[in-house]
């Protein structure tokens, strides 16, 4: 194969790091909810660490993201 | 199909000669040309100075709608500095308050006119430098040189120190690099995925005009819900990643401001 094709295919695969950061931010997400159900009195006060573990996980997505940019314009 | 890059080329709007200086070993060349990533910062700056001027020229008791909005931002911000940092945080809250505006403002103005400044690596980088570097002059002049208990965890047994100071130093320093990639990362990321979905539908509109109209109403129905869809979702990241980058700046800042006693 060219290596401007392999460049592509490196791109695409180095995406793949978001996977993990799908099933973080679901993760994050998806326990403060079934800790909000349990508790909806204390949600309120936990919607900015919700955030912010949000942020934290959806980061390492970024990074494979734009690893996966600079890739494609390298 | 346009290039979904190409809204975030940087072309000169006014243009400015250079200059150069000189400093011992290297000559540096500035090009202060006014450029569209230029405009758009200073467009984000007017914006806030503007609504809070206006905000605040007539105050009342009890507010009106759009003080409201001016004391909903402040109250915001203010919360979230005195919850992290505790009463010491009073002295910080001007430089998140600014920081969170003004990351907020160029996000916002992003989504409406046709360049986001925070999708260049260059202001995200500058801003989470500033932030790193006001992290490390409240250290060391809080601290001293105590400030480096900050790479040395209270708790950790001895042994494995010569393991965690290294991680504690690394992560140390990655924390400019993920606050500006992150807003990078997201800014970028969602305008790319706004403009292929417009593509879309200029691909519907053209597969229509070859002959096969219904396949080209269904794509083109199905791109336009989508951009619309998406439009409202990056109103939401606009919000939330200044938001993050504001709590993010504060959880730093809080690290030094009360290091050894938690609070």
């Amino acid at each position: 194969m060219e290596s401007e094709a392999l460049k592509y295919v490196g791109a695409g695969l180095a995406t793949l790091g978001m996977i993990g950061a799908g099933i973080g931010v679901g993760n994050v997400f998806g326990n403060f909810l079934n800790g909000a159900l349990r508790n909806p009195s204390a949600a309120g006060s936990q919607i900015g660490n919700l955030f912010v573990g949000a942020a934290l996980a959806e980061a390492l997505g970024i990074l494979a993201f734009v690893l996966g940019i600079l890739i494609l314009n390298s | 199909m346009a290039d979904p890059i190409h809204q975030f080329e940087i072309h000169k709007v006014v243009d400015l000669s250079q200059f150069s200086f000189a400093l011992p070993g290297t000559s540096y060349v500035v090009d202060p040309s006014i450029t569209n990533s230029v405009v758009s910062m200073m467009a984000a700056v007017a914006l806030f100075t503007v609504v809070f001027g206006a905000v605040t020229a007539r105050p009342q008791v009890v507010p009106g709608r759009f003080q409201a909005v001016g004391e909903m931002l402040f109250g915001l911000i203010d919360g979230l500095v005195s919850s992290i940092i505790g009463h010491d945080g009073r002295k910080y809250f001007p430089y998140i308050f600014a920081l969170f505006l003004f990351v907020l403002g160029m996000n916002l103005i992003g989504l409406f006119l046709v360049f986001t400044a925070t999708s260049q690596l260059a202001v995200t980088a500058t801003l989470g430098l500033m932030t790193i570097v006001l992290v490390l002059i409240v250290g060391f002049a809080k601290n001293g040189v105590g400030f480096f208990k900050l790479f040395v965890p209270s708790g950790v047994p001895w042994l494995v120190l010569p393991l965690i100071i290294p991680i504690e130093i690394i992560s140390f320093l990655l924390r400019p690099v993920t606050l500006a990639l992150r807003l990078f990362g997201n800014m970028m990321g969602g305008h790319v995925a706004l403009k292929v979905f417009a593509g879309f539908i200029a691909g519907a509109v053209g597969m229509a005009a070859a002959g096969s109209g219904l396949m080209g109403g269904f794509v083109g129905a199905l791109s336009l819900g989508g951009v619309v869809a998406l439009t409202a979702l990056e109103f939401l990241v606009a919000f939330l990643q200044a938001f993050v980058f504001a709590v993010l700046a504060c959880i730093y800042l809080n690290d030094v401001v009360n290091l050894g006693h938690g609070h």
